[in-house]
């Protein structure tokens, strides 16, 4: 109970949810390192009084990094926003949920298939265009996704469109040609609008363990990454491992996805983050 | 971040080379690395914490304490646990001596079931007349996507007819056309679901009541975190698995989830997805899944 005097018990329940909600052996280690010299600083000795204090060092750790939960930064026009990641996190999905989202907003969008790769690809972002009363610029199967980027500004110069979503194929980021593309149609952003991408969007599913981090660095390095998503927030798995991604690669998550309805995205908060990871043990 | 348990053991036990016998202190400095190396391998916590009692046990034994290169040693009795736990040998898709034989592909959302279903078409092309057959009718294209991978792959497809929405029915009638195409596998690719959405779980029982699956292979991403513990459990609960698939081991995850999903479902994973194509598809080897996990 919250009154209760802190034990040892106290230390192995707290590694234990943390590292059950993936936030990883290192950062949680140094995190309880931290916990440790402020409850003898403040002279803390209360369970209750030490958790809460343990929510507030995490979630001013998130609020550190700039952008945190940050809506989109879509000045320029036409802004591109493009969405990244490995196989299957929810690339295409969080496209069609954030047209909506932005076109309720009463900003005119267009979505790119830049995804040719992937069979029926393009006729699932389509049908996200249609939920979303959006106009989908693509081209066949198997051409090339920086050729449908290009089309897509151009469509979005002639239309006066405010935002381009371009979806991306999913990809490992162990794999050096296709990491290469995504550098491709950075260059040919920039070739049409100087100041690049507005956003750059790493899409995270919250199930994944401690590669999530590898993933966010190996992206940042082919494209100016801004801000992550983590989607499938509506399961159980707490998406722990974008402690480190914000403390250590300084990158902000924007966003969380909360199922596959079009209207289940929404800004990150990292209050509501630190309040569902520190209930894992009550949740079981 | 993320070093291998070798290169880990061989700084830790570089420092007592020459000091003669392993105290127990020498041999709970090498435990902790091991956790430490399952725990960002993304090993489940309370499987971790089982794995490393194990080994403590074989390792404090006569033969370790005494030996000159017991980092050598210890290093082996690691990798003999993970390979024990995983299973030693491979064991195949059960086919029916009664055709139609049915398998029954679930897992959370991207996990790679559609992408899996073709696959194993695929790979049972010898021997068999295999069908895929479109039973997510939820996710946008999912139904196309499988048509394409099929079509690609020379594989018989059947989906639903336009505006159908339930996938038991869809099952249901694959049997008739699977009969009439002289199918003698049918594989059930189902819509992606997280394992506590009860209405969603109830489709699956009623699939498999009404198709009586051979097999029900659950799909798992190879990246998954801890909750592949969960995910494990709640779907054999409610379905009783008959084997697991690990895919997108293509990457570089170090593969937790293979010891995790194990340990959890008691199932054995039959298979490994290594790529995007449907030839991508290996037998499960469990000692290059232990190599893998602690880096040899
Ligand atoms: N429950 C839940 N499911 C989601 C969420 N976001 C996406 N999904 C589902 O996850 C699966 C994969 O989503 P996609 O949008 O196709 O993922 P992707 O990254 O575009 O996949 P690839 O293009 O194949 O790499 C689909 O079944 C989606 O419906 C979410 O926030 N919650
Ligand atoms: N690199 C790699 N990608 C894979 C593998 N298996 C599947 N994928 C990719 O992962 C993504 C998701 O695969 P799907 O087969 O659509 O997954 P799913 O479980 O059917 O997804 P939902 O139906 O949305 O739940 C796609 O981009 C696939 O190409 C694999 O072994 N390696
Ligand atoms: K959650
Ligand atoms: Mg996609
Ligand atoms: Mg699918």
């Amino acid at each position: 109970f919250s009154d209760d005097p802190v034990t040892d018990d106290f230390w192995d329940e707290l590694e234990e949810s943390l590292i059950l909600g993936d936030v990883g052996v290192d950062t949680t280690e140094e995190l309880i390192t931290e916990l440790k010299r402020i409850m003898v600083e403040r002279r803390i000795t209360k369970r209750g009084e030490l958790k809460a204090e343990f929510a507030g060092l995490l979630v001013s750790r998130l609020e550190a990094v700039p952008k945190m939960g940050a809506p989109l930064d879509l000045s320029a026009k036409p802004s591109v926003i493009i969405m990244i990641g490995v196989n299957g996190s929810g690339k295409t999905t969080t496209s069609g949920k954030l047209a909506s989202q932005l076109k309720g907003e009463g900003k005119r969008v267009i979505m790119a298939a830049a995804d040719t790769f992937r069979a029926a690809a393009i006729e699932q972002l389509k049908a996200w265009g249609g939920r979303a009363g959006v106009r989908v610029v693509a081209q066949a199967p198997e051409s090339d996704p920086a050729a449908v980027v290009y089309d897509s500004i151009m469509a979005a110069k002639a239309s006066g469109a405010d935002v381009i979503i371009a979806d991306t194929a999913g990809r490992l980021h162990t794999k050096s040609n296709l990491m290469e593309e995504l550098s491709k149609i950075a260059r040919v952003i920039k070739r049409e609008i100087p100041e690049g991408p507005a956003e750059v969007l790493i899409v995270l599913d919250a199930v994944t363990g401690q590669n999530g981090f590898i993933q966010a660095e190996t992206f940042a390095k082919a494209m100016p990454v801004t801000g992550v998503v983590l989607t499938k927030f509506d399961n159980t798995s707490k998406g722990g491992i974008v402690i480190a991604i914000a403390d250590r690669l300084k990158m902000p998550i924007r966003y969380v996805g909360l199922g596959e309805g079009v209207d289940d995205l929404q800004l990150f908060e990292p209050k509501t983050f630190v309040e569902t990871l520190l209930d894992v043990r009550d949740a079981e | 971040m993320f070093d291998s348990l070798k290169e880990r053991f061989e700084n830790i036990f570089a420092n007592l080379r020459g000091k003669g016998k392993l105290t127990e202190e020498d041999i709970n400095i090498a435990l902790r690395e091991v956790r430490r190396a399952l725990l960002e391998a993304d090993v489940n916590f309370k499987v971790v914490k089982d794995v490393v009692e194990a080994i403590r046990t074989r390792a404090t034994g006569r033969q370790v304490v005494e030996s000159v290169t017991p980092s050598q040693l210890i290093f082996t009795i690691v990798y003999e646990e993970l390979v024990r736990i995983m299973g030693d040998a491979p064991v195949p898709l059960a086919v029916s001596p009664k055709p139609p034989t049915v398998y029954m592909m679930v897992g959370l959302q991207g996990s790679g079931k559609t992408t899996t279903s073709v696959k194993i078409a695929r790979r049972m092309l010898k021997g068999h007349k295999p069908l895929v057959v479109a039973c997510d009718l939820r996710r946008p294209a999912a139904v196309d996507q499988l048509r394409v991978l099929a079509e690609k792959a020379g594989v018989p497809f059947f989906g639903p007819e336009p505006g159908e929405r339930d996938a038991v029915a869809v099952a249901k009638k694959s049997r008739a056309f699977a009969e009439s195409r002289l199918c003698d596998l049918i594989i059930l690719d189902t819509a992606g679901r997280l394992q506590l959405d009860d209405e969603l779980m109830c489709e699956l029982e009623e699939m498999k009541s009404a198709s009586e699956p051979t097999e029900i292979l659950l799909v798992v991403d190879s990246m998954t975190g801890q909750e592949a513990v969960n995910v494990a459990d709640a779907f054999n609960k409610r379905l009783g698995l008959t084997g697991v698939v690990l895919t997108k081991l293509d990457g570089d995850a170090r593969g937790g989830p293979a010891l995790a999903v194990r340990a959890a479902a008691g199932v054995p994973i039959k298979l490994a997805g290594c790529g995007e194509k449907t030839e991508d598809l290996e037998l499960f080897d469990a000692r290059r899944m232990a190599q893998r996990i602690i880096g040899m």
